[in-house]
């Protein structure tokens, strides 16, 4: 399995849900449209091409791009043949929500829950999104870029020794 | 035959008081105060790389025992002395303060290092920034981490607050108002 023939096997099933397509470092990575997502990645599953392995699913959160301002990345893996492949979709922040693929690979259950932790990206058909490594009353999604990392409420904290 | 033996001195300063022949009378307070002193149970709360400076305080080298510290307890109900060696991360927060609710009075609270004094360099939203947001603290240990001589040092003010305090000072409402500003019953 090559890149090349992955990526021509992908656009020609999907033609309409492939945005873009790079391959960084001899990985390829494709852009694909937020409501064929799910799609795609069971096409893969499902097909000759095996892709049996969820390896990670992460968020990303771009604030300078408000129409592509929450992302969520897929990252594939056939185990048999050693391929690997990333997905990523793009979405606006009012309709941060994406196709759960838990029903496609069980593992993405807690990766979906972090997913949901960390950037309050909602996953539709997930069987229990609530938040997994934060408090659950944290009351906030810490990586979106637009918290504070820090507590900032303690005032005798001296700057200069911490480097801010 | 070495002559240079080191002379250990097995025996505390008495309190303060009259003494004579076959007696001596002294106050309640400092006889609790000195049995207390000499006997601190510690409770470890060792998370991080301060646990690791706690245990070789343990160790034959630094020897905590010979400050009557002897059993480390692991149930809070038994403990006197509670040692938060690390980091907390606010997830850990209730738990610390659970524990800190179960120890039976008097208890002392010891920030070993600079996580447990103030969060530390993990300045970052999942950090408690200091445990003195959730319970009362006596004494701090400054350090990155510690070496264990400071962590006997900070052993050491507990013990001189345990030798001082009045065995009423538990019941003061300064102190009840204390542990109401924690929200701790």
């Amino acid at each position: 399995m090559t890149n090349d023939f992955v990526l021509e096997a992908i656009t020609r099933e999907f033609p309409e849900s492939v945005i873009s397509h790079d391959t960084p470092y001899d990985f390829l990575t494709l852009e694909i449209k937020k409501e064929d997502i799910k799609k795609v990645i069971h096409h893969l599953k499902d097909s000759s091409l095996q892709i049996n392995f969820l390896t990670d699913i992460c968020g990303i959160h771009y604030p300078e791009t408000p129409e592509k301002e929450i992302g969520v990345i897929y990252h594939l893996h056939n185990m048999m043949t050693n391929f690997r492949i990333r997905l990523k979709t793009f979405m606006t922040r009012e309709n941060a929500e994406v196709d759960s693929m838990t029903d496609l690979y069980a593992g993405a259950n807690w990766m979906e829950r972090e997913t949901f932790d960390f950037y309050g990206i909602k996953f539709k058909g997930h069987p229990d999104l609530r938040v997994i490594l934060n408090m659950e009353d944290l009351g906030y999604h810490p990586m979106l870029k637009e918290y504070r990392l820090e507590d900032g409420t303690r005032t005798d904290k001296d700057d200069k020794m911490f480097g801010r | 035959m070495s002559d240079n033996k080191p002379v250990i001195r097995m025996d505390a300063e008495a309190p303060e008081g009259f003494e004579g022949e076959g007696f001596f009378a002294t106050k309640l307070s400092s006889v609790i105060g000195m049995a207390r002193k000499f006997s601190l149970w510690p409770l470890p709360f060792a998370t991080s790389c301060c646990g690791i400076e706690f245990m070789a305080t343990l160790n034959p080298t630094f020897d905590a025992s010979r400050f009557g510290m002897e059993r480390n307890s692991f149930s809070p109900r038994q403990a006197d002395m509670l040692m938060v060696c690390g980091t907390i991360s606010k997830k850990l927060g209730p738990v610390l303060k659970q524990v800190y609710t179960q120890m039976a009075e008097p208890k002392w609270v010891i920030a070993v290092g600079a996580c447990a004094s103030s969060g530390g360099i993990f300045d970052t939203y999942s950090v408690l920034q200091g445990i003195d947001r959730i319970i009362p603290v006596d004494v701090y240990v400054p350090g990155c981490p510690p070496r264990p001589e400071q962590i006997i040092e900070g052993v050491m003010q507990v013990q001189a607050l345990c030798e001082g305090e009045s065995i009423r000072r538990r019941d003061l409402p300064e102190y009840q108002q204390l542990l109401a500003s924690y929200d701790i019953k």
